[in-house]
């Protein structure tokens, strides 16, 4: 029997995309389904009914919800090539709190940045800026996060990248200034098929 | 050569509890470090940085931060007894979602109740017992979240439990008659030692939160 495999999503969430490559990184072929988030289609509402968010893997009909946890189930699901966790228990945890830290510190500071103007959006966008090179700075010399392989960590920050331009436009800064090393990692991740057709 | 194993703690701390929770079901031997959150020491800072918070698993030396990471930590160093998550991928991926649930809007709710003003408490405590009972669904008939035995939803929520009784004397909330599965399931945790020895005495923290309120000038309902 073929897998039935279903990712309901919207075209510019982060958080969906973090499910489009891990999926696409797995070769596993689904069906997409766009949601209008101002019109929540019945299978999203009956799919996710506590949080009514994207995106949702529906896998043979039984769904699987928050971007990190879908990730970590295709991966454990289809665990026969390309790993996404490492398979260290430390460096798993490791990567747990790193995609953990982008989950509570990106988005939202963000949205503080754009959202505020004045002072309060300096000090928004400071914020902002030394998140990022908090996590250059986890990068380090590495190629990916996940070492010489792409990994969970990288999986969870690429998505951000296309975000960038914005960020930069809003906050009136460049990222390429700021974290450079950041910018060269973002460009090897644009040179894997798996990351550029998402 | 012996596992070095070191936890950074705060007594009243329920994040605390969820790892000393996974640490005595896995019968693993640790040296506990009471920290002063008023004067954090060095160790702390150096072993978190990030969030210079508790609790702290050091591991042979390596920190290991955040509870639930912890907790998952435990569960993959000492995977030859009593697992806290399930072996199906699709049950292990619900596991981590309620947990998720517990950590981000029971988290949520709940300080919502214990910040709120007199006028708001209502609201508050009306939306805290709903996602009580959301979680009491999700519980079903099982004994556990985890099923036959205590797993990763139970650690993540029941240290909640000690705060919960604790706020009973100060507002509006009866758990008990409002959610008697939520306290059938806790009665069943609390027979566990490793639950029983893990959570602070309630009373102290009954003590411990009327301190706390009086410091975050926040006055007392029904009293």
């Amino acid at each position: 029997m073929t897998d039935e495999v279903v990712l309901l999503s919207t075209w510019g969430s982060m958080f969906g995309m973090r499910a489009s490559i891990a999926l696409a990184e797995k070769g596993v072929k689904y069906e997409y389904k766009e949601e209008n988030l101002e019109n929540k289609s019945p299978l999203l509402l009956q799919m996710n009914p506590i949080h009514k968010t994207i995106p949702v893997l529906i896998h043979n009909g039984k769904p699987i919800r928050e971007s990190a946890i879908i990730v970590q189930y295709v991966d454990e699901v289809w665990n026969d090539k390309a790993p996404i966790m490492p398979s260290d228990p430390y460096q798993r945890a490791q990567d747990r709190f790193w995609v953990d830290y982008i989950d509570k510190k990106v988005y939202d500071t963000w949205r503080k940045m754009w959202l505020s103007t004045g002072e309060e959006h300096e000090t928004w966008k400071k914020e902002l800026i030394s998140i990022f090179k908090q996590l250059e700075e986890t990068l380090g010399d590495k190629p990916f996060y996940g070492g010489d392989t792409f990994g969970f960590v990288d999986v969870g920050l690429i998505p951000f990248y296309c975000w960038f331009y914005t960020f930069e436009t809003y906050g009136n800064f460049k990222m390429e200034a700021k974290c450079p090393k950041l910018i060269a990692w973002a460009q090897r991740c644009m040179e894997r098929e798996t990351v550029t057709t998402t | 050569m012996e596992d070095e194993i070191v936890l950074l703690d705060f007594w009243p701390s329920l994040f605390g509890a969820r790892v000393r929770i996974a640490l005595a079901e896995k019968g693993i031997k640790y040296d506990s470090k009471e920290e002063d959150l008023r004067s954090k020491s060095p160790l702390l800072l150096q072993m978190n940085p990030i969030y210079k918070q508790i609790p702290v698993l050091i591991h042979n030396g390596k920190p290991i931060c955040d509870s639930l990471i912890v907790v998952q930590y435990i569960e993959d160093v000492w995977n030859d007894r009593n697992p806290l998550l399930p072996s199906a991928p699709y049950h292990r991926a619900q596991a981590r979602f309620w947990a998720d649930y517990v950590e981000k809007k029971i988290f949520e709710l709940w300080s919502k109740v214990w910040t709120s003003k007199r006028e708001e408490q209502e609201v508050a405590e009306k939306e805290f017992i709903e996602a009580l009972k959301l979680l009491e669904d999700q519980l079903g008939d099982k004994t556990y979240f985890g099923g036959d035995n205590l797993g990763f939803v139970d650690i993540a929520l029941v240290p909640y439990y000690g705060w919960f009784k604790a706020y009973e004397t100060f507002g509006n909330l009866n758990i008990e008659s409002e959610c008697p599965k939520f306290n059938a399931w806790v009665k069943r945790c609390l027979q566990k030692e490793s639950v029983s020895k893990s959570l602070p005495n309630q009373h102290k923290i009954y003590e411990f939160s009327v301190e706390l309120r009086k410091k975050l000038g926040i006055e007392s309902v029904g009293i």
